[in-house]
């Protein structure tokens, strides 16, 4: 309030004002020289590596010949949109991206919640270190591994799960890869294997900033652990799993390509349960070379993933303002 | 009482002990099926405890490791130079943001931010690197497109600058007369190194465990890296020897090739390093994944 006072006193002589404001600017700048300098080498690459790009969503309108180049192909309006939303593929990508995440999100948050708040009971330092390690190091391989490892079970000849486990349970061997039904479950222990260390190493620190006071009071109070957890710890780490779950939300859209691509060894026959928007876009550009299509399909999830980022952070910003991204 | 906790806390270890055994088994199988004995697979399967122990499907891997060698020799090279760059990149972009004086502080986080709420999508993105950039079938293609500049990177950088260095030490510096570059490299990255060491920990692991600009820019079988090479192995066990000369060579190294378990010894070969440096890397991994968490 104090500030708006001198400037509003300034104001008959705006035109001054505006002319020493722009020296000052240039000043600044000048002063400033070297530190703007430096980031330099990131503006290139943003404009380089994104913004171009976002300039290149014209393809989406377009039909591109490699002799005219990008800007020279000729405008097709929306065709290419029509032709992605007529093919009942868009339904299906869209329906796979979307109920995947949501169980991955839910599956995600309840095991790592658990994991956390287990860890916070282990006394010995060392010991709660040792689980944390352990449980991220499914985190740290790439997807191309994690699709070895999860061959190793369901390679329909020498797999452990057809070989050891079928005759363990008494059930036949079952071609895992040519039989979509089941992807569902199992992408889904795979996601939440690679991720559940991640998220909950997130809420673990969450609840390690927790004031030990309320434990204290509490105990006084004679609250024990049930009691502990969930009338204080969990409360009090609600924006962290709000603000993680929001997040998530935002990009129910995206998928993560490997996941889909690497785990299901680009399959076939597991189309119908594995497609997704990510891996739709690939081979519509790579396998079919439909460059219009792909970049409208990779166009649509863009869009729809800016309002949803939109959404999610005004979610955020009511319900708790220094959480918000922006 | 006593009991109580007791029960609790053999449950909790229980929980974990199961937990922990669940994310390591996978890793371990694989490795025991890479040293079993290919009639012990074609009798029993894959198993953690194979009957017989064989090494063959190293032996085979190492009688010929040009081609294992040359993917290792792409994905170090393209893991070092881009690990460098893009640390000095997001330090030198990072540290300005974080000063509150800076003109057009505004503007250029915006940029930064920007990215983070919209992308053109993969295809423009790869049409950009191919079409106006050229870069298809180079090792650069593999070390800028995506990889060098995150932008949760930078906001993680941004606010440890802005948390942890006091602008006393700038001031200092102003006044012994030394300029805003001298000041960056001589006080402030000697003071940064818990955040240059995660990050820089971040991008080596991004650059080390990528397939996937391999799979879109590269072509040539001589530039492809470990990871792209395992990508096309698991799918096809005869890519590993697909480039021998002729095609009785080619058929004589089918027939000799303990196929089920030399797949195996690649992933392991290519998972080997990562796993072996883990117990030394994990502390700064976890605290810069909790840094991260805790918002500055």
């Amino acid at each position: 309030m104090e500030a708006l006072a001198p400037a509003s006193r300034t104001k008959p002589a705006a035109t001054h004002a505006t002319a020493s404001r722009s020296r000052h600017f240039l000043r600044q700048i000048k002063k400033y020289k070297m530190l703007l300098l430096m980031t330099l080498p990131g503006l290139v690459y943003l404009f380089v590596n994104n913004y171009i790009p976002m300039y290149g969503v014209i393809l989406a309108f377009k039909n591109l010949n490699y002799v005219q180049g990008i800007w020279g192909s000729p405008w097709v309006g929306t065709d290419n949109f029509k032709f992605l939303f007529n093919s009942p593929d868009a339904y299906l990508i869209t329906r796979n991206t979307i109920l995947y995440n949501v169980a991955f999100i839910i599956v995600n948050l309840v095991l790592a919640l658990t994991v956390a708040l287990l860890i916070n009971e282990i006394k010995e330092k060392v010991v709660a270190r040792f689980y944390q390690s352990t449980f991220l190091l499914p985190h740290i391989i790439s997807m191309v591994v994690v699709a070895y490892l999860v061959y190793s079970f369901l390679n329909a000849d020498n797999g452990l799960v057809n070989r050891q486990l079928s005759s363990l349970f008494g059930f036949d061997s079952i071609s895992w890869y040519n039989e979509p039904q089941h992807w569902p479950y199992i992408l889904v222990i795979v996601n939440a294997w690679k991720g559940v260390g991640f998220l909950a190493i997130i809420y673990f620190a969450a609840i390690i900033g927790i004031d030990k006071e309320y434990y204290e009071a509490a105990i006084i109070d004679g609250a024990g652990k049930w009691k502990q957890m969930t009338r204080i710890t969990l409360p009090l780490i609600a924006p962290v799993i709000i603000v993680m779950t929001l997040l998530a939300i935002s990009s129910i859209m995206r998928s993560d390509f490997g996941l889909f691509y690497q785990v299901t060894m680009n399959s076939g026959p597991l189309m119908p349960t594995t497609n997704t928007i990510d891996t739709f876009v690939y081979r519509a550009m790579v396998k079919l070379g439909d460059i219009g299509m792909s970049a409208a399909a990779g166009f649509y999830q863009s869009v729809v993933c800016f309002f949803l980022i939109l959404g999610a952070n005004f979610a955020v910003r009511r319900i708790s303002k220094n959480d918000a991204l922006f | 009482m006593n009991r109580m906790s007791f029960a609790r806390v053999s449950f909790i270890h229980l929980f974990f002990g199961a937990f922990a055994i669940v994310s390591i088994f996978p890793f371990l199988l694989v490795f025991m099926v890479s040293i079993t004995d290919e009639s012990s697979i074609v009798q029993n399967g894959y198993s953690i405890l194979p009957s017989k122990i064989n090494f063959a499907a190293y032996s085979f891997l190492f009688n010929d490791f040009a081609q294992i060698a040359r993917a290792y020799g792409v994905t170090i090279a393209v893991t070092l130079i881009g690990t460098t760059v893009s640390l000095l990149i997001t330090a030198l972009f990072a540290y300005p943001l974080s000063r509150k004086g800076l003109p057009l502080r505004r503007t250029l986080s915006f940029t930064l931010f920007f990215t983070m709420l919209f992308s053109g999508g993969m295809v423009p993105w790869y049409m950009t690197y191919v079409m106006t950039f050229g870069l298809k079938n180079t090792l650069l293609a593999m070390i800028i497109p995506g990889l060098m500049l995150s932008a949760f990177n930078v906001l993680l950088m941004r606010s440890f600058f802005a948390n942890t260095i006091p602008e006393s030490i700038v001031e200092s510096g102003t006044i012994d007369g030394a300029g805003e570059f001298t000041i960056f490299l001589k006080l402030i990255v000697p003071l940064s190194a818990p955040i240059m060491a995660t990050i820089g920990l971040f991008n080596l692991l991004a650059y080390w465990n990528d397939w996937y600009n391999c799979m879109l820019f590269i072509d040539k079988p001589e530039l492809m890296n470990i990871q792209y090479l395992m990508t096309k192995t698991l799918n096809n066990v005869q890519f590993l020897i697909m480039k021998a000369d002729t095609s009785s060579q080619v058929g004589d190294l089918i027939s000799k090739m303990p196929t089920e378990t030399v797949r195996m010894a690649l992933a392991i070969i290519g998972v080997a390093p990562l796993l072996l440096a883990y117990p030394f890397f994990q502390r700064f991994y976890i605290s810069g994944i909790t840094s991260g968490a805790v918002k500055g």
